[in-house]
């Protein structure tokens, strides 16, 4: 049995505490910097009204064709309106039927533009906070499908890892009360993250009134939202739950009716997260880009969640070897988590092209906004989390042999983290910070506080129970497992 | 697959393939030498307890796969962009680079074509597999229901055929090689 020693404990806690102290320095110090860029972002709206008049967000939907030399400046400004005026077309007629003049329509322009740099820079220690509460939640509900699978699928195979996967699943309890926090607190305007919640939005004549955001108001409303948040916090850690008592019961009693009963749980969890984990992603990441859609969107976050969990539980089980426990598992176990952590992410590739080729293709002015941010504005951090996400983990753990020695293991794993942190971080920042994001304080405090709580909820909740099963009905399967 | 042999081969027919993997298993670790065994079907685990090399198979597909992907880019930049660049979708055809997502589904295509096709040619290259090759088959009723053993006969063959016996076997036949 697995002891989680005091100082482990408080090496987690530590992290924590240090995590929450470096956002908050973060927080203040964005606060004051927030001023100045206020300033010489009104400096920046002065010229670009002077350059445009009248027509300025018709001009600013061309920002293609504006890029000159001279205007090298306010560029920012530009993709910084766009974020939250896309489709520019259809802003700029809404704009004009609202607006009587055009000196009306400009100095809405102005005023609204100031608003936004100001929203983006009060944003960033929001986003930070929820790129990694939405990483960590990935880490955790991925291991916890994967659980519901072994018991739907039968697998043996798996017998001797169930408790790393049911210490994971817990892991999931935590991101979720933060993500609740902060997509509530939207609610009252605390920060902006969410166009969709933005007050008037939905109210024919109001200065925010944007039409497009209307017509999806019957699935995107505060009261459907919030209960939707619930039916996804109450489903998924039920099944956490659920899968958890059953597995621990089965040790004092009969392995196989225990067995019978997760088996039943796992089905119906699996139905239910194949809907919520696409309808969770629209909810928590899709709509942040509210005027953008993609249908594979849901498949996509998912797979990004996957591949990143099989990740934690490889580096997990490594731990757990490390400190000498489970001795049954071998190099036949991790080949399979290898390939598993091989196969998702040239999974998560294929769904992210899928998504890409299709809108590149078709060339939409709606859908190409989305990647036309990320190309430009996001050059970097993207190409970068492509190559962690897909071309690094095929050379490492391509072959067999690379996949049964945990050295390529392990660094796969962690190219495939780092990968899907910045994934997460790609599809999250853009919509809610634009061109004003950065890696700082306000990134780096919440990763840690995360990854301390995660550290301490898994190995905590691991301590709790012996890391093999007693009378699961496959042991014997798993521990002759061989390839 | 055939090597060449200097000693002579006692053949031991068997009818259940756990019997077949135990004898090997036994055998080896007398150190005896199994030179092939034939069966109707794939035995989990015998590769090893054979002491079977890895195939280098795999290493192969890599490098199939590879000049498929080359195969696919050259294909697809001299059809579209070099030889009469085409204009699909107003979609830019002045570099085969700013192009290239368009390509990906031809690459990865003819990167799986290339692996699969040419790492089916070479397993029936290195097995002399061709049409009209005849069966290197000692005994037909190894594709039926039986198990097929040849080991390297070395020291007394009184001693092999009493410990084949042992492991189960129901018929011990020497041939010379």
């Amino acid at each position: 049995m697995f002891e989680f020693k005091t100082k482990t404990k408080q090496m987690a806690i530590a992290l924590t505490v240090v995590g929450v102290i470096l956002w908050a320095v973060g927080f203040a110090l964005n606060g004051s910097s927030s001023h100045d860029a206020g300033h010489r972002h009104e400096a920046h709206t002065e010229e670009s009204h002077d350059s445009y008049p009248g027509e300025v967000h018709a001009a600013m939907i061309e920002s293609s064709s504006h890029q000159s030399a001279d205007h090298d400046d306010h560029v920012d400004d530009e993709y910084a309106d766009e974020t939250h005026d896309y489709p520019g077309e259809a802003h700029a007629a809404i704009v004009k039927s609202t607006h009587e003049s055009d000196d009306a329509h400009a100095e809405h322009g102005h005023e609204a533009h100031a608003e936004h740099a100001a929203h983006q820079i009060a944003n960033r220690p929001w986003s930070a906070i929820y790129v990694a509460a939405i990483f960590f939640l990935g880490l955790g509900l991925g291991q916890l499908f994967f659980l519901g699978i072994q018991y739907v699928a039968q697998a043996g195979w798996s017998a001797g890892l169930l408790r790393l996967m049911e210490a994971q699943s817990f892991a999931i309890v935590i991101p979720l009360i933060v993500i609740a926090i902060i997509a509530f607190l939207g609610f009252g305007h605390v920060h902006h993250l969410f166009h969709w919640m933005a007050e008037g939005i939905h109210i024919k004549g109001h200065e925010n009134y944007d039409a497009i955001i209307a017509g999806k108001r019957s699935f995107l409303n505060p009261t459907f939202f919030t209960i939707r948040i619930l039916i996804y916090i109450g489903g998924w850690i039920w099944a956490a739950k659920m899968l958890r008592k059953y597995s621990l019961l089965s040790d004092s009693g009969d392995g196989a009716a225990m067995w019978k009963k997760n088996r039943g749980i796992a089905a119906a969890f699996t139905v239910f997260y194949a809907v919520t984990s696409s309808t969770s992603a629209w909810d928590l990441i899709m709509s942040i880009d509210t005027h953008w859609f993609s249908t594979l969107f849901g498949w996509y976050t998912f797979a990004g969640m996957f591949v990143s969990s099989f990740a934690a539980l490889i580096l997990l089980t490594l731990y757990m070897k490390g400190q000498g426990h489970m001795e049954w598992i071998n190099e036949n176990h991790l080949h399979d988590l290898g390939k598993f952590m091989f196969a998702f992410s040239v999974f998560w590739t294929y769904l992210w092209f899928s998504q890409f080729v299709l809108i590149w293709y078709a060339n939409i002015p709606e859908e190409v906004t989305y990647y036309m941010q990320r190309f430009e504005q996001y050059k970097v951090p993207f190409f970068t989390m492509l190559s962690l996400n897909f071309i690094l983990p095929v050379l490492a753990v391509l072959s067999r042999p690379a996949k049964r020695v945990p050295g390529t293991v392990v660094m796969a794993a962690i190219f495939v983290l780092v990968g899907h942190y910045m994934d997460h971080y790609v599809m999250i920042m853009p919509g809610t910070v634009a061109d004003r994001y950065g890696f700082g304080l306000l990134e780096l405090g919440p990763i840690l506080f995360f990854a301390g709580l995660y550290i301490y909820v898994v190995l905590s909740s691991v301590a709790k129970a012996p890391l093999m099963h007693k009378n699961h009905p496959m042991l014997t399967e798993s521990k002759n497992f061989h390839q | 697959m055939g090597h060449t042999k200097h000693n002579p081969i006692v053949r031991a027919l068997f009818n259940d393939d756990d019997v077949v993997l135990d004898a090997v298993k036994d055998l080896r670790s007398s150190g005896y030498h199994i030179s092939e065994v034939y069966s109707p079907f794939p035995i989990h685990g015998l590769d090893e307890a054979m002491g079977l090399k890895r195939t280098r198979l795999s290493t192969a597909a890599f490098f199939y796969g590879l000049a498929g992907l080359f195969f696919a880019s050259w294909l697809t930049y001299y059809t579209m962009t070099a030889d009469w660049p085409q204009n699909i979708g107003g979609k830019p055809n002045a570099y085969w680079f700013l192009n290239m997502p368009a390509f990906v589904p031809v690459m990865f295509e003819l990167t799986v074509f290339f692996a699969a096709h040419l790492m089916c040619w070479s397993y029936f290259a290195v097995n002399k597999l061709y049409p009209g090759a005849k069966a290197q088959n000692p005994d037909p009723r190894t594709t039926d229901d039986h198990f097929l053993m040849e080991v390297e006969l070395e020291g007394k063959e009184t001693d092999l055929t009493k410990k084949l016996q042992e492991l189960g076997a129901l018929e011990i036949l020497k041939v010379e090689a």
